[in-house]
């Protein structure tokens, strides 16, 4: 099992240790220490969250920067199907795909058209399977490794299959080397236009023995400001580059487009990562009936609303909606069907394990017996606190405080507003 | 003597909308604790089904939770009009859930035989017009 390398983190120089993330963070992965945020690496699941809350700029995602490209290469650009969604006034998808071009790009590979074989190998994968479970949507990495972390069970019940931008950079490369015979494997390299940190993370931190699909993963925000002014779509009537996604595959950058796709019965989805953990303890307790497929995204409205997209997700939303509506966008079937049970075999992932089970065990922590030691004394300690869950003593809650401290994590002055203690 | 950790919850008799609480706490609880994740499905899966229980047939009541290195024990007690015939509502499908329950989506009469399937033991202390104690029991070392 390789580290997990975050894509999330603090710059210590802006960070006021106002408490805003500390209390957002859906998994409880941020203390403030010495006035200043520090992230538990080990349950931060990249979701973004503290960086969309957090008012002096002080959280980031890194990623690779436009300038770390080597433009002599055979750069192949993924653009994720939300980008599409980011431009005013532009109702054909061509635009970007050209604008795409011109900014240096050898070639495009819209995620959005390997999206369409990802619902397709989820129909066959579902078609095939035995269990009455509902299978759960991998596409969102914040949900898979949440998930893994504090859902374990769950992980087999997570379609094991490629998400749609490992499978572009892997369909990609191949039509490269196809229609290329001329260039080396290692020419060609593929680039991630992502809309949030956590698949800049889960591309990241590609495990051992894995194949990398993906070379770079580039922000939105910074392809955006690039593209913005290369696209003359008032200009130019119609570029030459086309798009070749259609609108299942355009779907998948909203919430319920994935499960819409599939042209299922029983599917649900949500939203918001606090939705979604709702959805998760529900599965859990296996009260979700009639269900067969369930999408769920930690960013409202989707994937449009990720960190690293620029326009607001609710006004992309409707551009992407537009832009199906002004025809830009065909269903081409052909191209599904294209996929067949070879390339499902070959396509569908074996990373959904429990292996990471246990990583939010606390350091110190080694068994359960020295746990319910300290778990006993911080209940006791919880007992006296304030309960006031103010965030003041650097921990999300009174009861996260009494463990800090008596893991040695924590000194008890730092609440400062406990009244009754001896 | 061996250390034992114990957690209270009350269980809202009045609302649909917390049902399900005690379950979700306890089973943060038991992350905490390391304890291995097919208990924690479990747990979750029979607590939440007594807790429904709880809040459909009984007014509510009250979980506790007992947990010792080896043994998980979850008690769930209620003063409600109990069971007349155990056996009768231990099979499937059986429920006495009237039809606005059944409504919304209660009522399978697969509550007690999921408790009992998903817990290692299970025992049920009712009696007509004084209520309900059910103790699920969960064994750590065999898992
Ligand atoms: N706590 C309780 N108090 C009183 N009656 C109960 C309680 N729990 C279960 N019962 C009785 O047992 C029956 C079967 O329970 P269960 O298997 O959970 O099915 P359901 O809840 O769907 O009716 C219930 O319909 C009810 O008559
Ligand atoms: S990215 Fe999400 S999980 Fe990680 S620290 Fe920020 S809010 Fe918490
Ligand atoms: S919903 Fe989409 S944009 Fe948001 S974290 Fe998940 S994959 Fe990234
Ligand atoms: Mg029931």
């Amino acid at each position: 099992m390789a580290k997990y390398t975050h894509s999330v983190s603090i710059d210590p120089d802006k960070c006021t240790g106002c408490t805003t993330c500390l209390r957002r963070c859906p998994v409880e992965a941020i203390r403030i220490r010495n006035n200043k945020a520090v992230i538990n690496p080990l349950s931060c699941i990249d979701c973004g969250e503290c960086i969309r809350v957090c008012k002096h700029s002080a959280k980031h995602a890194s990623y690779d920067k436009l300038t770390d490209l080597d433009y002599s290469k055979h750069l192949i650009a993924l653009p994720a199907p939300s980008l599409f969604g980011q431009f005013n006034h532009m109702n054909e998808a061509d635009y970007v795909i050209q604008g795409l071009l011109d900014m240096g790009f050898s070639e495009v590979y819209e995620v959005a058209k390997a999206a369409e074989y990802v619902t397709d190998l989820t129909r066959i994968y579902m078609n095939g399977r035995q269990s009455r479970d509902p299978v759960i949507s991998s596409a969102c990495p914040a949900v898979v490794r949440l998930i893994k972390l504090r859902y374990p069970t769950l992980c087999e019940q997570l379609v094991p299959v490629l998400t749609p931008y490992e499978l572009a950079g892997k369909l990609a490369r191949e039509k490269a080397m196809r229609e290329h015979p001329e260039l080396s494997p290692s020419d060609i390299k593929t680039v991630f236009i992502s809309p949030c940190p956590a698949k800049v993370s889960w591309a990241k931190s590609v495990m051992e023995g894995q194949k990398v699909y993906v070379d770079y993963v580039t922000s939105m925000n910074d392809v955006y400001m690039e593209l913005l002014s290369r696209m003359k779509h008032d200009e130019v009537p119609s570029p030459e580059a086309a798009s070749e996604a259609g609108i299942v595959g355009l779907g998948w950058a909203t919430t319920s487009g994935e499960a819409a796709s599939l042209m299922n019965d029983g599917y649900l989805s949500a939203d918001g990562i606090d939705n979604v953990i709702k959805v998760l303890d529900d599965l859990e307790s296996g009260t979700v009936s009639d269900i067969s497929f369930v999408e769920l995204n930690a960013c409202s409205p989707g994937c449009v609303g990720g960190v690293l997209a620029p326009t607001n997700g609710y006004v992309a939303r409707v551009r992407l909606h537009n832009l199906r509506k002004t025809g830009g966008m065909v269903v081409k079937p052909n191209d599904i069907r294209d996929v067949d049970e070879s390339i499902a075999a070959g396509n569908i992932s074996d990373e959904y394990t429990e292996e990471e089970a246990f990583t939010y065990m606390p350091e110190g922590a080694p068994n359960m017996l020295a746990m319910m030691l300290a778990m006993k004394k911080a209940e006791a300690l919880a007992d006296k606190l304030p309960k006031k869950d103010c965030g003041a003593c650097g921990s999300p809650t009174c009861r996260a405080f009494a463990l800090d401290v008596v893991n040695g994590e924590a000194k008890l002055e730092d609440c400062k507003i406990r009244t009754e203690m001896e | 003597m061996s250390e034992t950790l114990h957690y209270h919850f009350d269980v809202d008799g009045a609302s649909f909308a917390n049902a399900g609480r005690a379950s979700v706490e306890t089973k943060k609880l038991l992350r905490q604790l390391g304890v291995p994740p097919e208990v924690i499905r479990s747990i979750s899966v029979a607590m939440y089904e007594g807790e429904i229980n709880m809040v459909i047939h009984a007014h509510g009541g009250d979980a506790d939770v007992y947990i010792t290195e080896d043994t998980i024990i979850i008690i769930l007690k209620d003063v409600g009009p109990g069971i007349r015939n155990v056996e009768e509502a231990m099979k499937e499908g059986f429920s006495t859930a009237p039809e606005n329950i059944r409504a919304l989506g209660f009522g399978a009469g697969m509550g007690l035989p999921n408790m009992k399937r998903y817990s290692d033991e299970m025992h049920i202390d009712t009696k007509v017009g004084v209520g309900t104690t059910i103790e699920l029991w969960y064994h750590l070392n065999k898992h």
